[in-house]
């Protein structure tokens, strides 16, 4: 046990076209996630968010009506970072730089700034130069590059990873919060989607471009004894590597792996005690689908070059080994940078979710580099 | 090619001016690395100099770069190509035989200008 919770979770829907202001998500969110934990704003003194977030701390705090913080944080990296959030929160709540940490994530990334489309590099870091001359300018180009190395090493085809999408837009089919709500497709269906990055990934294997918000709030266990819905936070881990680049895994030995997500399997399995056995469900970060792959193996679900017919075989079903990604992951309820997933795992604790697996423990959150293990108090 | 002004980088591109691929080795250790930085991760050295690299390698990873939706020039095919000497750079693979399955081709440097800057890429050998 880390010693912290989380106590409350909030979002708003989730859409194409918000129709207000990035402010305003994350005021809707966090205030949904202070309520839901039965606090008030008054009881927040610490906030932490993605570093590529633009919403202002103090502007929040100003809409909130939360008056005086202690502390604040932020994690670089974008989605490489979402698990590190509450990592991050739980650091503070532990050592006592703050009591209440709101984590919050909201962005209109489909109706205002794109993740998917190309942009000319302005501004950033200069490493950049070194992949955008050669065209390598959307997420999906950075990753492919990375998991095509995967394809060869395993034999892993376009439509080994549109089983992953299946599953996950059937999960997504049941969930009324998810985008693709009653939307459930074929292998079929993927297979007729136009690629994006051919030979790589088609559209159905991409995650969404999402407006909305979601927040959290974490606090310390001993709390959790006044708080009606408390989750345990297990576990929380971060790790990152040398030889990895600010765009996706070029440098590591062996590209058909993933390091970083098996530093961070150790450090979880490590300070918890636990195996992969005794996860009861997961929530997988998939910005694009083979990355759910090459996590299974990091994690030691299955060997190395095995996830495709661990997938095959119905292992991420609600029936399943390894229930996973069960509101729709990414591809099918959100792309909320992956905050939206910790809120899942949230659920399935609680036993509130809607595709709810019976009697979890422990639920597995992972957000490529770094993760959670969330259970009951 | 369109490039900030990086000192911890000019090198490589003078180089590549004068159609030589170079990559950057740690004075001390002899550790080459690539791209350019300015300390050796492996001791720490702030000496270092440009090895003359072969130019051959092989196609360690590939993909087409196309727009994601609408119509585009003609697909490049990038390419992170594992250099005989050991460090692998990104890059593009020019002249592409036509039907995919770039892996572990073998290649060598063909430099081109690039937008206003001499640039190394690769094409398969023959």
């Amino acid at each position: 046990m880390t010693g912290a919770i989380i106590a409350g979770i909030g979002a708003t829907e989730f859409s194409k076209d918000s129709g207000r202001s990035t402010m305003q998500l994350a005021a809707e969110a966090s205030r949904a996630a202070i309520l839901d934990a039965g606090l008030t704003p008054h009881a927040i003194d610490g906030l932490v968010t993605f570093t590529v977030d633009g919403n202002d701390e103090l502007e929040l705090m100003r809409n909130l009506g939360i008056d005086e913080i202690t502390w604040w944080s932020r994690t670089p990296g974008g989605g490489v970072g979402a698990c590190a959030t509450v990592q991050q929160a739980v650091a503070a709540v532990t050592s006592g730089a703050a009591n209440a940490v709101l984590v919050y994530r909201a962005f209109n990334e489909r109706s205002h700034f794109r993740f998917g489309q190309p942009h000319a590099r302005a501004t950033g870091p200069a490493p950049l130069d070194w992949y955008f001359n050669f065209g390598i300018d959307t997420p999906a180009k950075m990753y492919a590059l990375w998991f095509r190395r995967y394809m060869h090493t395993y034999g892993a085809t376009n439509e080994d990873f549109g089983r992953y999408t299946v599953s996950a837009r059937r999960y997504a089919a049941t969930n009324p919060r998810a985008w693709f709500y009653e939307r459930p497709i074929t292998l079929d269906d993927h297979q007729a989607s136009r690629w994006i990055v051919e030979p790589v990934l088609r559209l159905y294997d991409c995650c969404q471009e999402s407006d909305g918000g979601v927040a959290l709030v974490v606090t310390r266990e001993e709390r959790a004894a006044d708080l009606e819905q408390p989750v345990a936070i297990v576990a929380a881990a971060d790790a990152h590597h040398r030889l990895a680049s600010i765009t996706a895994n070029y440098y590591h030995e062996d590209l058909a792996t993933y390091p970083e997500a098996a530093a961070c399997a150790r450090q979880l399995f490590e300070s918890s005690g636990l195996t992969p056995s005794e996860i009861d469900v997961a929530q997988i970060y998939e910005n694009f689908s083979p990355l759910v792959f090459l996590v299974l193996e990091a994690f030691g679900f299955c060997g190395p070059g095995e996830a495709v017919p661990f997938v095959a075989d119905g292992n991420l079903d609600i029936d399943g080994a390894l229930p996973t990604n069960t509101h729709g992951g990414l591809l099918g309820e959100a792309y909320i940078h992956g905050i939206n997933s910790i809120q899942e795992g949230v659920r399935q604790v609680r036993g509130t979710a809607v595709n709810q697996v019976a009697g979890v423990e422990h639920c597995l959150v992972s957000s490529l580099n770094s993760g959670l293990v969330l259970g009951p108090t | 090619m369109t490039r900030a002004a990086a000192p911890d980088d000019a090198f490589f591109w003078a180089a590549a001016a004068e159609d030589r691929l170079v990559i950057q080795r740690c004075a001390d250790c002899g550790t080459l690395r690539h791209p350019p930085a300015p300390m050796c991760g492996h001791c720490g050295s702030l000496a270092w100099d440009a090895a003359a690299a072969s130019g051959r390698g092989r196609i360690y990873s590939w993909m087409y770069s196309l727009h994601p939706n609408r119509p585009d020039d003609d697909p490049r095919v990038v390419i992170l190509v594992q250099l005989a000497e050991g460090v692998r750079v990104v890059s593009n693979l020019v002249d592409a035989p036509p039907g995919g399955e770039y892996d572990d081709l073998e290649v060598v440097v063909e430099f081109r200008d690039d937008r206003g800057t001499r640039t190394p890429f690769f094409r398969v050998v023959p």
